[in-house]
């Protein structure tokens, strides 16, 4: 049913899988995401929709390689079969406004990717900050640098672009200008996400992030993937993924996708190791 | 009338089974089920018919366990109802059908829930032929594949109609497979339920979310009726302090990783954590599979936290007693106030709760003796307090008429306020019971072939 039709390594660890999910590709849109099983024991594990495609019928997946499920994915080819995908779950990003800064932060890239398309579908102009720890993490970059108007990039080590994060630039962009964007869409790990939002807290900027916390239905029914959002508890899976910056409680999430980190023993790093 | 004793039925011992996942009772043996049959008096107006919510004629079917006539005695119980061996061994027996047994008064109530499951269990294993009904060219989609849909399904493909069922999850069943633990219904009668289904016809999508995957204004389209059965799932938390600390979860998380995603297995890919002191707040059914399920798992000690007093405890007596047997401490007229810990639970503080006058209920409201608190130890704390409707649907559907509480509103024949769509069981009435919702689903059914015959 949900067959790998197509599967491209784009960096050391982040695999594009195009995978054969008609039903899903009919609705998804940009922000949402899907669970997915590899096989029958298989942890339902989610990931976000980069782009979709209704006519053939596929979806597109980025996926970093950080422990067993990913693993296991890595190790699977063309014409291998997925058990299950769900989707597409979580609401679709809304954005208000017409000057946005995008930044991707490492994997984060996968949820940009299909909002730069949009934006720049409905005549927008595309700026956008993308970074990771070095140049062989740097997934897309093709596609961002043909998609966006005005791309910056960053490496922790200056392997590519300019060293240093993300949040260095988007300081300087404002310096600049501190009118320039009336919106921040801010996409990565949890701490590079943090650190964008007391950087735009600061100056004032209203900040969408995409919060990804440890997920089970994805459809409101067991409260795992629950974060507090302006002092309430919001479920991630139905209410959002994506939410306010600057009323999100990082350090809780961040605590929070900790707790099986022992039993998964794999990485520690996962999405949190790409840039902070 | 000769005074014979209850029987009961045969039981793992206690600290064999607190730590299996094996079933914790086989039922009765025939020669326990002969005696227990004799003891039902069949009465002429049968009132422990009155508290079966799809009234099952229980004289009928006990008097064929009397004569051996076990397939008989099963064709009575399947005239009203689809699950018997579901419903034999988690209805609320007590407070329904066994509540009103005359032989309540004597020595006991006739245990007519495990002579129910007796009959059911005995073809379980029999591939019973299925003729495949003619079709009637009209086709159902069923949202849900709890008791409910699976019951509305049985009974619309035995009357020949096309029915899908469309379940979110990947595997069907609804709380039957994610929430009821397998010591106490084990999956494989609820999946021998769904391929049973499956010979008459009836289809299932799994991985499908309506409201996400497909619409409603969809599957109204494409099929002559539709009928919501999507449970009530979400969970309720304190909202106390604390809370979204780790070890702190939801029922509805720990039961679905360990039912659902097999954490109790070694080595399984979903993780679930237990503690060595596990609290478990709430004393519903939920709260006991939650705490015998921790206890299974391995915890040092497992307390249920209940703010109320024994008598209003709303889990089946026969759950509480196992649970109990099985070393679960209780904590009643107990509260808790706020979960501290460092990034991790570390105790909760409780408070301490008497019984105040009744309200206007009529019921004993519990109210907090001042400087009462006190902390409990723990590791894990596992919320049970109740689940609500997903706004999921309707908020793709904002046509159709939900209550406040999210709940989908229906008349007498389950019908909703928008043509050929009905609804039943949790996501109507709220949290309830299995055969509630089997009989919402037996309603809808026939209202729904009422309204083909009359097109
Ligand atoms: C809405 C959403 C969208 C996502 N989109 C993408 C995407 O497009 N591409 C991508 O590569 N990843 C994405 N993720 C993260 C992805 O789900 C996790 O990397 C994945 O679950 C890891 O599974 P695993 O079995 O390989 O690793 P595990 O062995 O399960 O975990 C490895 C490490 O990651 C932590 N972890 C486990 N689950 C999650 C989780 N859901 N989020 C964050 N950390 C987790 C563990 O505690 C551990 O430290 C998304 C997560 C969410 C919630
Ligand atoms: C742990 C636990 C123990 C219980 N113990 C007992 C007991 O001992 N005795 C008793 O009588 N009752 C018990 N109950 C209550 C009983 O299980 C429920 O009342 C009953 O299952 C309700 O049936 P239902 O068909 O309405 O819904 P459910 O069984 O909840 O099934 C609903 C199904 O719909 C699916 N769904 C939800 N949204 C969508 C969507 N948008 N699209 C597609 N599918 C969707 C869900 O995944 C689920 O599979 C217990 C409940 C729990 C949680
Ligand atoms: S279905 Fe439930 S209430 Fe009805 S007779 Fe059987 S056990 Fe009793
Ligand atoms: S009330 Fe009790 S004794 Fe009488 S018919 Fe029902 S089960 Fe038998
Ligand atoms: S993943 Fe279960 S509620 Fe969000």
């Amino acid at each position: 049913m949900f067959d790998i039709l197509k599967k491209t390594v784009i960096t050391d660890n982040v695999i594009e899988y195009v995978l054969s999910a008609p039903k899903i590709a009919a609705k998804a849109l940009p922000g949402q995401f899907i669970l997915l099983r590899v096989d029958e024991e298989g942890e339902r594990v989610p990931f976000t929709i980069s782009d979709y495609d209704r006519e053939k019928g596929t979806i597109t997946l980025l996926i970093q390689t950080v422990g067993a499920t990913t693993m296991q994915l890595a190790k699977m080819n063309e014409g291998d079969c997925l058990h299950d995908i769900v989707g597409p779950l979580g609401k679709a990003t809304h954005l208000d406004a017409d000057k946005i800064l995008l930044v991707a932060g490492g994997i984060g890239v996968a949820v940009l990717y299909p909002q730069a398309k949009h934006l720049k579908s409905l005549g927008k102009k595309v700026v956008c900050v993308m970074g990771a720890r070095n140049v062989s993490l740097l997934a897309y970059l093709k596609e961002m640098q043909e998609v966006c108007d005005t791309l910056y990039v960053t490496t922790d080590d200056g392997t590519y672009g300019e060293k240093g994060f993300v949040t260095n630039v988007v300081q300087r962009l404002f310096d600049q200008d501190k009118n320039a964007f009336e919106l921040v869409f801010a996409v990565g790990p949890l701490p590079m996400m943090r650190a964008v939002c007391n950087v735009t807290k600061e100056i004032g900027v209203k900040t969408v992030v995409s919060m990804n916390p440890i997920m089970i239905d994805g459809t409101g029914m067991c409260g795992c993937c629950r974060l507090t959002v302006n002092g309430v508890t919001k479920y991630a899976c139905v209410d959002g993924p994506e939410f306010d910056g600057h009323e999100v409680d990082f350090n809780e999430v961040i605590n929070r996708n900790r707790y099986f980190v022992d039993i998964e023993k794999e990485h520690v790093c996962n999405l949190t190791g790409e840039v902070r | 009338m000769a005074k014979i004793e209850r029987q009961h039925p045969i039981e793992l011992d206690a600290e064999i089974r607190k730590r299996s996942f094996k079933e914790v009772t086989d039922g009765f043996d025939e020669e326990r089920a002969l005696i227990e049959a004799s003891r039902c008096l069949n009465c002429k107006n049968a009132p422990c018919r009155q508290g079966c919510p799809v009234e099952i004629n229980i004289p009928e079917f006990i008097g064929y366990i009397k004569e051996k006539k076990y397939f008989e005695a099963l064709a009575a119980i399947k005239k009203t109802s689809n699950l018997p061996s579901i419903c034999g061994r988690v209805c609320p027996q007590e407070s329904q059908c066994e509540k009103y047994c005359i032989r309540g008064r004597m020595e006991g109530p006739v245990a007519i829930g495990t002579l129910e499951r007796f009959v059911a269990d005995r073809f379980l294993h029999e591939d019973i032929e299925v003729k495949m009904p003619e079709r009637i060219g009209k086709s159902v989609a069923v949202v849900g594949s709890g008791p409910s849909g699976l019951t509305l399904a049985g009974d619309l493909a035995n009357a020949g109609v096309d029915v899908t069922i469309y379940e979110a999850f990947h595997e069907a069943g609804g709380v039957l497979v994610y929430g009821i633990p397998e010591f106490r219904l084990p999956k494989e009668i609820v999946k021998k339920e769904i391929e049973n289904l499956k010979k008459l016809g009836v289809k299932v999508e799994l991985n499908t979310v309506v409201g996400k995957t497909v619409y409603l204004d969809e599957l109204r389209k494409q099929f002559d009726a539709v009928y919501l059965c999507s449970g009530a799932g979400l969970p309720m938390f304190l909202n106390i302090p604390g809370e979204n600390l780790n070890g702190v979860m939801s029922a509805n998380e720990f039961l679905t990783r360990v039912n659902l995603m097999k954490a109790y297995k070694p080595g399984a890919a979903t993780p679930v954590k237990i503690g060595k002191h596990v609290a478990v707040v709430g004393a519903g059914n939920v709260a006991m599979d939650a705490a015998r399920t921790a206890m299974r798992l391995g915890a040092e000690s497992v307390t249920i936290v209940y703010r109320r007093g024994k008598e209003e405890i709303p889990a089946r007596a026969e759950e509480v007693r196992h649970a109990m047997e099985e070393g679960i401490e209780f904590k009643l007229l107990t509260n808790p106030v706020r979960i501290e810990g460092d990034g991790v639970v570390s105790k909760m503080v409780c408070v301490r709760m008497e019984l105040g006058e009744p309200d206007a209920s009529g019921r004993r409201s519990p109210k907090e003796i001042p400087g009462s608190a006190f902390d409990l130890e723990c590791d894990t704390v596992i919320v049970a307090l109740g689940t609500k409707s997903s706004p999921i649907i309707s908020e793709s559907a904002p046509e159709l008429e939900v209550s406040k509480k999210g709940l989908v509103i229906v008349d007498e024949d389950n019908k909703t306020n928008l043509d050929n769509v009905y609804a039943g069981g949790d996501n109507v009435t709220g949290a309830a019971t299995v055969i509630l919702a089997m009989g919402a689903g037996k309603n809808a059914a026939k209202a729904i072939l009422k309204m083909f015959e009359g097109k």
